[in-house]
């Protein structure tokens, strides 16, 4: 196994005096791993993105991203939510393109290298399915293809680290399988580090390398997991023995979490 | 919906003017109310067709003030909403003081300005500005202040500045709010001009209705109600038509 690429050393942070979020989180992801944090709602699984992502620094502990100290919002970092938060008044070809309008170096070259990085927005979008409707508006988009442009959105500048907070929540169970593979075939294809933040024991078994369980607040890991399952990973595999099994026992494990 | 029904809609409103005007005609002569108590609208028009020339130069005197009011108003609304919604701070600081400006009838400010710059143009003007410019400041500062903050977190990663998402998200996310206002703001206009005018002018249509009351030739005091309602209408529409061009996105799902 390579050297970390994010490395938590007892981290704990606290918002207010109200006590930790989340505590004593000791933790390496290497680069180019899927990892997954799975735990009940409130176990600071959102607030975990936030120090990782650098929007946010901890109140004790180290934390290390590509092997020096976090002290600001990292740019090598791309971020998508349960809410597609795409801008109404920008089509989708436009949302995909604004980090590039932001994210330096790119910012300066916006203008200058505007078609090579259409060129880049419209490769991506074809790759999610979205050839079709990159001039469409979000709200002319269904639920499932607004969280493809919000994926491609936090890809566009090409992050290293992607980060993804319960980005298929909302979405029904069809569409969210079928998201699964979509995001499974760009990470087998790029293969950038994911930290996806999810309730779905089923997304986080079939997806990960390694599944995170946190316990409730303040969120503290009490088991790492790894994924033994062969990749590439077909969608049939998760009704298959050995998943479900697998799916049982970490939700036995959740369960455990709950009733404490 | 089927075009003759869509037609009847769209000629709803005449027919609703139509009747108000019946029904006032009628009343006046049921009741026999004599004309410098209350005209009925036939010598209402007559008043209007009859002072054409002096009504059109005072309603014109009216409107440009109106408009360079509103003008002052649009400009600072605009720059005291931006400052006040990007920062939580001076939203919070400046909000109850705007508030408690905004309680102020604008027509105690007259007799002030009278003081500062006599009677005339300016004082009507700045009463039109005074007026107008607070559902500006609101609707542009709640635009920018209630910013969702996860839009934020995507942005902030990637080291935008707050003037970065104040410009990409806040301010065209701000535009139907303040092209909404607008609409206020024009016919609030109107009305600060016209109340400035009856005080402290010579010219303008507040001062010709003042000078025609004070002589009982109401049916002249109605012919300008009636202008000035039909400017403010034709302004309000105005922008209602620029609201919808410039924010399309905004009012999605409703066929244009």
């Amino acid at each position: 196994m390579s050297s970390a690429f994010v490395a938590f050393e007892d981290v704990s942070l606290a918002y207010d005096g109200s006590g930790n979020a989340i505590e004593h989180i000791n933790l390496s992801i290497h680069e180019g791993e899927f990892v997954a944090f799975v735990g009940p709602s409130g176990c600071g699984k959102s607030t975990f993105m936030k120090l990782c992502t650098g929007l946010h620094a901890p109140t004790r502990g180290h934390m290390q991203v590509d092997g020096s100290p976090v002290t600001g919002p990292l740019k090598i970092s791309g971020m998508a939510f349960q809410n597609a938060n795409l801008l109404p008044w920008r089509t989708t070809l436009d949302n995909v393109l604004l980090p590039l309008e932001i994210v330096k170096p790119y910012r300066h070259q916006f203008r200058k290298r505007r078609d090579e990085f259409v060129g880049w927005a419209r490769k991506l979008l074809r790759t999610v399915g979205l050839a079709e409707h990159e001039d469409k508006y979000p709200w002319q988009l269904s639920g499932g293809m607004q969280q493809r442009a919000s994926i491609c959105r936090a890809l566009i500048h090409q992050p290293r680290l992607l980060m993804l907070d319960e980005p298929f929540g909302a979405l029904d169970a069809f569409t969210r399988e079928e998201l699964w593979c979509v995001l499974r075939d760009l990470w087998e294809a790029q293969r950038f580090t994911v930290v996806l933040v999810t309730h779905d024991l089923r997304e986080a078994a079939f997806l990960a390398d390694t599944v995170y369980v946190m316990s409730r607040r303040p969120g503290r890991v009490i088991e790492r997991r790894a994924i033994s399952l062969a990749r590439p990973r077909p969608l049939e595999m998760t009704y298959e023995k050995p998943f479900i099994d697998l799916v049982q026992s970490l939700r036995a494990q959740i369960g455990d979490v709950r009733s404490h | 919906m089927n075009p003759s029904r869509k037609r009847v809609e769209r000629l709803a409103p005449w027919a609703a003017v139509a009747v108000l005007v019946a029904v006032w005609e009628m009343l006046v002569r049921l009741f026999d109310v004599p004309s410098f108590i209350f005209p009925s609208a036939l010598e209402t028009a007559q008043a209007l067709l009859t002072y054409s020339g002096p009504i059109a130069a005072h309603s014109w005197q009216t409107l440009w003030t109106t408009l360079i009011g509103f003008g002052i108003g649009v400009a600072v609304g605009l720059v005291l909403g931006f400052i006040i919604g990007s920062s939580r701070f001076l939203y919070n600081a400046c909000y109850p003081l705007l508030v408690g400006f905004n309680a102020i009838p604008k027509v105690a400010f007259v007799p002030i300005l009278v003081v500062w710059f006599g009677i005339g143009s300016i004082p009507a003007i700045l009463t039109a500005f005074l007026i107008c410019f607070f559902p500006i400041v609101v609707n542009v500062a709640t635009g920018l202040a209630t910013l969702e903050p996860e839009m934020e977190d995507v942005l902030r990663v990637l080291g935008a500045r707050r003037m970065d998402v104040l410009l990409k998200v806040g301010l065209p996310r701000s535009l139907p709010y303040f092209f909404a206002s607008l609409k206020v703001a024009i016919t609030l206009a109107f009305v600060g001009t016209v109340v400035s005018e009856t005080v402290a002018s010579n010219q303008g249509i507040g001062y010709l209705m003042m000078s025609a009351g004070s002589q009982m030739r109401m049916g002249l005091v109605f012919a300008g109600l009636i202008v000035i309602s039909a400017m403010a209408m034709v302004m309000y529409e105005l922008f209602a038509l620029l609201e919808k061009r410039m924010t399309a996105w905004a009012h999605r799902g409703q066929p244009c």
